[in-house]
């Protein structure tokens, strides 16, 4: 369990940041899709370079992991149909509900009831996904 | 303190803090950021699936599901001592395009027009989050990662899969955005 408590923590730290960096806002996405206004390309673009930064450092120092491992910085496989016709479905979906997985989680911490049935149907999503995954080109 | 943080935070200050999950994770569990994953690890604790992408030991993931049950609980922290219900101070372009859209008020985080459990039941809340939440979850894992894992993680690591997702994903919104929602709105 405490192997875990670190997660928990960092977990929190996140539920607050996507509150308090207004990315959970339907008004912020439907803003964005539209161009009126820069303030999620900028969130979304300087997380980026302080995520690439990070990943440089680690890379060019050879940094371990605090438990000394080797930190795996291999990339997701690039499968063409399905990262952009699932991306380009996920993108419906983001559009539509005003959030992503993080913010999913987060709409519900902050009281929004009505985001149950986004998150059901994002199961059932998950769930018909992986009985036509065999079936689907990749 | 406590009222600077209550304030409105700028972007130079939350998207870095975002980015910093990258470091964060990697350092502490040799993990990398995602969210979308939780979704599929939570349908196989859950249920007795038989399809093939259902069998395996979820329980080595437990950490995604930690992470995740701490993000309710952050949101939560946010909204009750952070003032994070507060509406967010959009650009005049977009206020007179919900007006358009028949919103009278842009408050708290989702729009209580569409999103108030009363009206749960009306087409368009039926079908944003119901039609919504489905593709979410069908398209995460169709094309490998969400907005964490393929734009905040993906990206970091300069990788070319993510990138093509991530034009998607935005090319999907801006299409929905643009042309159905504002359909949706009228029903």
């Amino acid at each position: 369990m405490l192997k875990h408590l670190k997660f928990l923590i960092i977990g929190i730290f996140f539920g607050i940041v996507l509150i308090k960096s207004e990315v959970i806002s339907w008004f912020r996405i439907q803003e964005m899709f539209h161009f009126q206004s820069y303030f999620m390309y900028a969130i979304i673009g300087s997380a980026v370079v302080v995520g690439a930064i990070s990943v440089q450092i680690i890379k060019r120092s050879n940094l371990k992991s605090f438990s000394g491992e080797e930190i795996n910085l291999t990339g997701k496989p690039f499968n063409k149909v399905g990262n952009t016709l699932g991306g380009l479905i996920f993108g419906f979906g983001w559009a539509l509900t005003g959030a992503c997985p993080g913010p999913l989680y987060a709409l519900l911490g902050a009281g929004y009831w009505a985001i149950l049935i986004a998150i059901i149907s994002a199961l059932l999503g998950v769930i018909v996904y992986g009985y036509l995954r065999p079936k689907l080109p990749h | 303190m406590l009222d600077l943080l209550r304030g409105p935070w700028p972007w130079f200050i939350s998207g870095p803090l975002l980015g910093l999950m990258v470091p964060l994770l990697l350092f502490t569990g040799n993990k990398q950021f995602g969210v979308s994953s939780s979704l599929r690890h939570i349908c196989t604790a859950i249920f007795p699936l038989k399809a093939d992408y259902f069998k395996y030991k979820w329980k080595d993931y437990l950490w995604s599901l930690v992470l995740v049950a701490g993000t309710i609980v952050g949101a939560f922290f946010a909204v009750v001592f952070l003032d994070g219900d507060s509406a967010p101070a959009v650009s005049e372009a977009a206020k007179s395009m919900f007006a358009q859209w028949g919103l009278k008020e842009i408050d708290g985080i989702l729009p209580a027009e569409i999103f108030s459990v009363q009206n749960l039941l009306s087409l368009p809340t039926l079908l944003m989050l119901g039609v919504g939440g489905f593709f979410i979850g069908f398209g995460t894992r169709y094309g490998n990662g969400c907005t964490s894992g393929h734009a905040i993680m993906g990206l970091s690591l300069l990788n070319p899969g993510s990138l093509a997702a991530v034009i998607s994903f935005f090319a999907g919104g801006i299409i929905v955005s643009n042309f159905i929602i504002p359909l949706l709105l009228r029903l």
